[in-house]
């Protein structure tokens, strides 16, 4: 049974459509992340799974049970935000003990509760601070316990780590998602950040101006985009346009640069039959090479126009024909320099192809 | 001059304006005004130049001059209460409402716009005798004479409130705009209703703000004068009207400064005790 559904839930704002009819079962236990550029409705979503928003058409189903009229504080649910929002005038152990509260909790029991939920995120001894006395992942940690102190049956997690530092960001990442996994709640987790969403994910919802764009489990939302948006929201793609010319027991693909091109027919799910198509080659897949390619491998000319040096990785863009194209190649001497003429060297079987 | 020394400097540069007109126009009058309290009025007419407690000694014990004293900071107390009351929903409104916030700031400035005195005047005209409030009972047949609404205490606070309400909600107003409204929501989900959420968060964090205006409240209604002249009777007179009175009326300089000095002393003992509680830094915010 899933945790939370979404039953063909609309949200508008005055004329405004946030949230366009979508359905969304959230598995039991998973890790959900609802990726997707600011305004694309994945935080309308999370407010109305939460209760702070309702839905204007549809129905929210939290284990099984419709709760569109339950209102916020009786759904059972742990909500960190952004920007902590701890309370200022309170302790870190009184932050962390104020669901506990309103919970059949014997106050005798509060705190050691508080206790184990500051064990869990690793901050045992900040219980008579004051929240501005900690730093912002310190804060957010605390945000945490006080989220899954209470037992949620599911907790959200409104973009919690875009305000930390990028270095920090990383380890809370990890550290998040092993909390997670210790107490395995169930967990919505929105964010822009799609190397947040690829790394903590169970299930990633690719949102896009009110509607979900793909559902699918990390690996496959990146090596099989459903559109082009997600193509170009996950990483770097290249998309052309394309023709499918062959379409049974393998698909071939035929553009401008790359020329016929025999992609994996489960990387074309969504391609019905010959006919207008787009190819998407990602960027990382693009090699580029001052030889030919050997037999197997598309090889095409091209000239470097520009070097993006990112020190590990760099990335380039380059010109083959009429295309301007980006690669982004694992070097460990020296890049090739702009100008340079080069062999882009492509496997068939890491494309993928859209519908045109 | 080094580039160190002139910046050290400017600060100074920027607030001599300031500090010259706080010397000239409050240091130094006030200082007058201490000298004056000690000269000593004869019965020519003429002051007496000198050190003279006799001033002091009256203000201190006259039961007449303590009576008032108390009945003025019981009406700004009484009023101070009334504010909070009433300011504390309006701003917590105007914070929580959307879109319109201007408007309703600019309906709350709007006041301001119109001369106190007049402000003050116009509850004549709706508690006087043949005001709004008597035609319209007696029309309604509900009382055949006027009655008698003016001219009495309670007129004397519904008017401070009037004057003073502004500055309560605006305070409160400024503190409520400071307070991150996650943190209700993050009460809610967590199990507290909404009350509950207010009363535990958004209400504690308020208090500075409530407290910043209940100052501002206090001190202006207890330094009043018009309001009791306009709507107070013979009985409600204010601490200020007796400075009035021996100032402008009897001509006893040296009384009435004492007399304003007394009060000067009262307040500022009072808002010591505030800043010691809760800090002149809120009051600054509140203002700003």
């Amino acid at each position: 049974m899933s945790a939370v559904t979404l039953q063909d839930i609309v949200k508008r704002f005055g004329t405004f459509t946030a949230v366009h009819r979508t359905t969304l079962e959230i598995p039991e236990g998973a890790f959900v992340t609802l990726l997707g550029p600011s305004g694309c409705g994945k935080t309308t979503n999370l407010r109305m799974i939460a209760g702070l928003l309702d839905p204007t058409e549809g129905d929210i189903l939290i284990g099984g049970k419709r709760v569109n009229d339950v209102p916020i504080h009786k759904r059972n649910l742990g909500l960190v935000f952004q920007n902590y929002a701890l309370f200022p005038h309170k302790t870190v152990a009184e932050n962390v003990a104020f669901g506990l509260k309103y919970r059949d909790v014997p106050k005798a029991e509060i705190p050691a509760k508080v206790q184990a939920a500051l064990d869990l995120v690793q901050l045992p001894h900040v219980g008579d601070r004051y929240p501005k006395e900690l730093s912002g992942g310190q804060q957010q940690r605390i945000a945490l316990a006080r989220a899954i102190v209470i037992e949620p049956d599911v907790l959200l997690l409104d973009e919690p780590l875009s305000a930390l530092d990028a270095n920090l960001r990383e380890d809370m990442r990890v550290e998040l998602k092993r909390i997670q996994e210790r107490i395995g709640v169930t967990t919505v987790f929105v964010t822009h950040d799609q190397s947040e969403a690829l790394a903590m994910s169970d299930l990633i919802v690719v949102m896009s101006e009110g509607r979900v764009e793909q559902v699918g489990k990390p690996e496959e939302v990146y090596n099989t985009p459903a559109s082009e948006f997600v193509a170009n929201f996950l990483g770097a793609s290249n998309i052309t346009e394309a023709k499918c010319i062959e379409h049974g027991a393998s698909v071939v693909v035929e553009d401008a640069t790359f020329g016929k091109v025999t992609v994996p027919a489960a990387k074309a799910p969504n391609l019905t039959g010959q006919g207008p198509a787009k190819l998407v080659v990602r960027a990382e897949k693009l090699l580029l090479s001052k030889d030919p390619a050997p037999e197997g491998v598309i090889s095409v000319p091209a000239t470097v126009e520009t070097v993006d040096y990112q020190g590990q990785a760099v990335r380039y863009f380059v010109r083959a024909g009429e295309t301007q194209l980006q690669a982004i190649n694992m070097i460990d001497e020296h890049p090739f320099a702009a100008g340079a003429s080069v062999h882009l060297h492509l496997r068939p079987q890491d494309c993928a192809a859209l519908p045109g | 001059m080094s580039i160190e020394a002139r910046e050290a400097r400017q600060p100074w540069i920027l607030l001599s304006p300031a500090l010259g007109a706080v010397l000239f126009l409050l240091i130094i009058p006030l200082m007058f005004i201490v000298v004056y309290s000690f000269w000593l009025r004869s019965a020519m007419g003429a002051d007496q130049v000198g050190f003279y407690l006799d001033n002091w000694q009256k203000a201190l014990s006259d039961r007449f001059y303590r009576d008032i004293l108390l009945n003025t900071l019981k009406i700004a107390a009484i009023t101070t209460v009334i504010c909070g009351l009433m300011g504390y929903p309006a701003a917590y409104f105007i914070a929580r409402s959307k879109g319109n916030k201007m408007i309703l700031l600019l309906l709350l400035m709007l006041p301001f716009w119109i001369s106190y005195i007049i402000r003050t005047m116009s509850w004549i005209n709706i508690l006087g005798t043949s005001g709004a409030l008597n035609t319209l009972l007696m029309t309604l047949g509900i009382i055949s004479e006027p009655m008698q609404m003016l001219y009495n205490e309670a007129t004397v606070i519904l008017g401070l409130v009037h004057f003073l309400l502004p500055f309560m909600v605006l305070n409160v107003y400024v503190s409520l705009e400071g307070i991150d409204t996650n943190l209700e929501d993050a009460a809610t989900s967590l199990g507290a209703t909404r009350w509950e959420a207010f009363t535990q968060v958004t209400l504690p964090l308020s208090l500075p703000g409530l407290a910043a205006g209940g100052l501002l409240c206090f001190v202006l209604g207890a330094g009043t004068y018009i309001t009791p002249v306009i709507l107070g009777g013979p009985r409600d007179a204010m601490f200020a009207n007796l400075v009035f009175e021996a100032i402008i009326t009897q001509l006893n300089w040296p009384l009435g400064s004492a007399l304003s000095l007394l009060l000067l002393a009262v307040l500022g003992v009072l808002v010591g005790i505030y800043n010691r509680y809760l800090g002149m830094a809120q009051l600054a915010k509140g203002l700003g």
